[in-house]
């Protein structure tokens, strides 16, 4: 299960918005071992597509230096799709590769409602997880 | 040259868990066949082909080797690799990235 402030889910959601028609991607970080998303870094899409996503690599190095600075790790690894549903693709599957994150994929395809769902990705398998908001009055 | 090869999580398996590790070699493709004596399997998650495999970032330094010389790279004592998977990714009706 992801636990995750509601106000990292509306950043999240916002990020995604904005950034339509292309996709948005981030990561939330937080303690090692903690499995608590605390710190927002949305990422710049080096891609800049409607279909596909990749974190610029010299902004990843940065971004995965400062974690471990920090004693963090990418708790969750976000990025929207803008056509289809809120689930991770082949490509997706593919190439996750931090097997502790949360895969959060969200969907703007529908511009009056954005689907949030989250997902383990490992060896290859895809195991969707409940969310839970926390803080939402 | 002692060159500190950083390991990402994912690649832990093939040293034992060791977030960093040594090479020598004056290429980083001589570092990399140096790391594979001690850490088998490891090149192969590195490299395809000729060059380094397209969704890995591999760095010298502060920068990355795909705007250097690649596999050929020459590395320097003291100078210090990391090695990052890519994280990408796209939509279901998308494929492959342009590259």
């Amino acid at each position: 299960m992801l636990s995750i402030g509601s106000e990292l889910v509306d950043q999240i959601v916002a990020h995604a918005r904005r950034d339509h028609p292309d996709e948005a991607c981030g990561v939330v970080a937080g303690p090692v071992g903690s499995d608590r998303p605390i710190r927002l870094v949305p990422m710049a899409n080096a891609e800049r597509s409607p279909t596909f996503y990749r974190f610029d690599s010299l902004e990843q190095l940065a971004v995965w230096r400062q974690m471990d600075e920090r004693d963090e790790e990418p708790i969750v690894i976000y990025h929207s799709h803008t056509a289809t549903e809120a689930y991770p693709s082949r490509t997706d599957v593919a190439y996750a590769a931090e097997p502790t994150a949360h895969y959060v994929v969200i969907s703007t395809r529908d511009p009056d409602h954005v689907e949030l769902r989250s997902f383990r990705i490992a060896d290859g398998e895809v195991t969707e997880e409940a969310v839970e908001i926390t803080g939402r009055e | 040259m002692a060159i500190e090869v950083r390991i990402p999580t994912i690649l832990r398996q093939y040293t034992g868990g060791a977030k960093a590790v040594e090479g020598v070699g004056d290429t980083l493709a001589a570092v990399i066949d140096d790391l594979e004596l001690r850490h088998p399997g490891l090149r192969n998650r590195l490299v395809e082909g000729e060059g380094l495999r397209r969704f890995v970032n591999v760095y010298l330094n502060d920068e990355d080797v795909r705007f250097l010389e690649g596999l050929k790279t020459p590395v320097s004592d003291g100078d210090s690799v990391t090695v990052l998977p890519a994280v990408a990714g796209g939509d279901s009706a998308g494929g492959s990235a342009s590259e």
